[in-house]
């Protein structure tokens, strides 16, 4: 059942276009940042970007950090959205059902398709970043900018960099398993995936606003948005460890409940479409 | 279950409520081995509804269904993979060819070698016509096309049951012609059909055994030839009309030009009479109720108009 979720997954052109979508973002901002050489300001515009300018080494994690407040919730929230509702509104679940797929194991190999995307698409930013990073942004030999240079101002190795870039892949996908449990579990709920992709978007939206009121301080360490820029402590020498615990808790949170409510949800209905 | 072991599908007391609407109300129904069950009712009477409830896609509020003996739906979901199904259409991943589509429903569940998978595929395509369909996406096909290959698909794992809810839907009537020739050659192998249909002559050329339901309930479950039984009238046409009624005094019931319609124990005793009297005969049969018939009066008027109740 997996392969053949796997299958269906990677069959359709819309998730290669969407991958594509996510790695053009960065490159586009790569380009302006070499033509330009106009790095944002210290403390404004996306973190890392004006290190990178310096060497193109660190541009892959630099690269999430551009796709994670937006693009890539948005994709994931649409690939989960549709991975239930889609199948609904085609008409084919019912076909599945009755084939028969057991309910549980349609839900299992639905989110583990939604998190081999996940999977997919971040390494696939990650991976092009590090093309167009280090094919535009060469350091010059010799100046201080050849090594490259952690928030703590320490130097980092290259081996270091990469343990590094491969942990903040990680961190990020895993950041995004709770957006992809709510839209899972919407999409058990509902015939149309638009409308699963949308409702978990407003609830990352509201999460998002939230974060950043003071008044909405009590709960802020329990929204799902909270920590996710914690990544960038990946790149403090020592790691910073405090933030991306609590944001891997808060993230495994958010799944179990709402794959838990998914489950429930699916289980449990008619299935009328 | 004891005394009915060669049921292929029963239901015992089956409802489904939506809400305070009772779209299935206790409904038992008996599908034996090898045959050939017309569902019938008109459209909103709950068919669909209780055919997902046979498959496990609905709950049955109460009642209980059983496929093969086995309760439904229960631990031996497996019972599911001896059945072919077609609900409310046909669907496909319209993306994909025709054999992509079969290929993955295949592989999806239990019950399928894979071995066999690319034979039998090729096999059911040729069943339904399909065979030259080449690796075009299916959201090119016609209707017709897509209603064929919604029933390859019912038929790839060579199921003992067929749930057919609509089969001829999308179909041109030489298509519905090759289907029920293909649904009875099945049969005659051993396959057992439940169709269901608001469509009286695709019930009344395919089925054996009918059910009819209405507003939730089954009005009738019966042998199609109980149901049509004779009505005692013998129908008589003949170019001597006039003739003939004053041979028959005050037996004929009906006239209609040349047609009469006699009240007669057996066709063959007034055919002896009539002919004695120098009746010519063009065409002689007793008179039996067509399904339409049989199914009017049980049901009523009305099939999709939404008339004010009492109750609301």
């Amino acid at each position: 059942m997996i392969a053949v979720e796997l299958s269906k997954l990677f069959r359709r052109p819309r998730t290669w276009v969407t991958v594509g979508l996510l790695c053009l973002l960065p490159t586009v901002v790569a380009v302006f940042l070499a033509v330009t050489d106009v790095a944002p300001r210290p403390g404004e515009g996306p973190a890392f970007l004006s290190a990178v300018l310096a060497n193109g080494a660190l541009f892959p994690a630099a690269a999430l950090g551009i796709v994670l407040p937006l693009f890539l919730p948005v994709a994931v929230a649409v690939v989960a959205g549709d991975a239930v509702a889609g199948e609904s509104a085609a008409g084919t679940l019912r076909y599945l059902l009755v084939r028969p797929v057991g309910r549980t194991r349609l839900l299992l190999a639905k989110l583990l398709s939604v998190v081999v995307f996940l999977v997919v698409a971040v390494t696939a930013v990650a991976a092009t970043a590090y093309e167009v990073g280090t094919r535009l942004f060469v350091p010059v030999p010799g100046s201080p900018a050849e090594v490259v240079t952690g928030l703590s101002g320490s130097t980092l190795t290259s081996q270091q960099l990469a343990v590094r870039t491969v942990l903040v892949i990680g961190y990020i996908t895993w950041s995004m398993l709770g957006v992809a449990a709510v839209a899972l579990f919407l999409s058990t709920l509902t015939d149309s995936p638009l409308a699963a992709a949308l409702g978990a978007l407003a609830v990352l939206v509201t999460s998002q606003v939230l974060v950043t009121l003071d008044a909405a301080s009590s709960v802020k360490q329990y929204l799902p948005t909270r920590y996710w820029l914690a990544w960038v402590d990946f790149f403090r020498d020592p790691i910073l460890w405090h933030d991306i615990r609590l944001g891997v808790l808060v993230q495994g949170a958010y799944a179990v409940v709402f794959l838990g409510l998914a489950w429930a949800a699916f289980t449990t209905r008619d299935v009328t479409s | 279950m004891t005394d009915r072991e060669d049921a292929v599908v029963a239901t015992s007391g089956l409802t489904k409520r939506f809400g305070s609407v009772v779209a299935v109300d206790d409904v038992s129904i008996e599908v034996r081995q090898g045959d050939r069950y017309g569902f019938l009712g008109p459209n909103g009477s709950g068919k669909t509804t209780t055919v997902r409830m046979l498959l496990g896609l609905v709950y049955a509020t109460s009642g209980r269904v059983e496929l093969f003996g086995r309760r439904m739906p229960g631990p031996a979901r497996g019972t599911l993979s001896d059945v072919g199904a077609l609900i409310e259409g046909p669907a496909s991943y319209g993306h994909l060819s025709a054999r992509t589509n079969l290929a993955l429903m295949d592989a999806a569940g239990p019950g399928s070698s894979r071995r066999t998978r690319r034979r039998r595929i090729e096999d059911v395509l040729e069943q339904v016509g399909l065979d030259g369909v080449g690796r075009r996406p299916v959201k090119a096909f016609s209707l017709g096309m897509k209603a064929r290959l919604g029933l390859a698909g019912a038929l790839l794992r060579r199921p003992r049951l067929l749930v057919l809810d609509e089969p001829t839907n999308g179909l041109d009537p030489q298509g519905i012609h090759e289907v029920r020739d293909l649904l009875l050659e099945l049969n005659r192998g051993g396959t057992t059909l439940f169709v269901s249909s608001h469509l009286l002559s695709e019930v009344e050329s395919l089925c054996t055994r009918v059910g009819v339901l209405q507003a939730g309930r089954l009005v009738a479950q019966d042998d199609l030839a109980a149901l049509q039984a004779p009505t005692g009238l013998v129908l008589v046409r003949t170019p001597d009309p006039d003739l003939a009624v004053s041979v028959l005094d005050g037996r004929v019931v009906r006239r209609d030009g040349d047609l009469l319609a006699v009240r007669a124990s057996t066709a063959e005793a007034l055919a002896g009479l009539l002919v004695q009297s120098g009746v010519r005969l063009t065409e002689l049969r007793a008179e039996r109720r067509t399904l339409e018939e049989v199914v009017l009066e049980l049901t009523g008027p009305g099939s999709d108009r939404v008339a004010r109740g009492p109750d609301r």
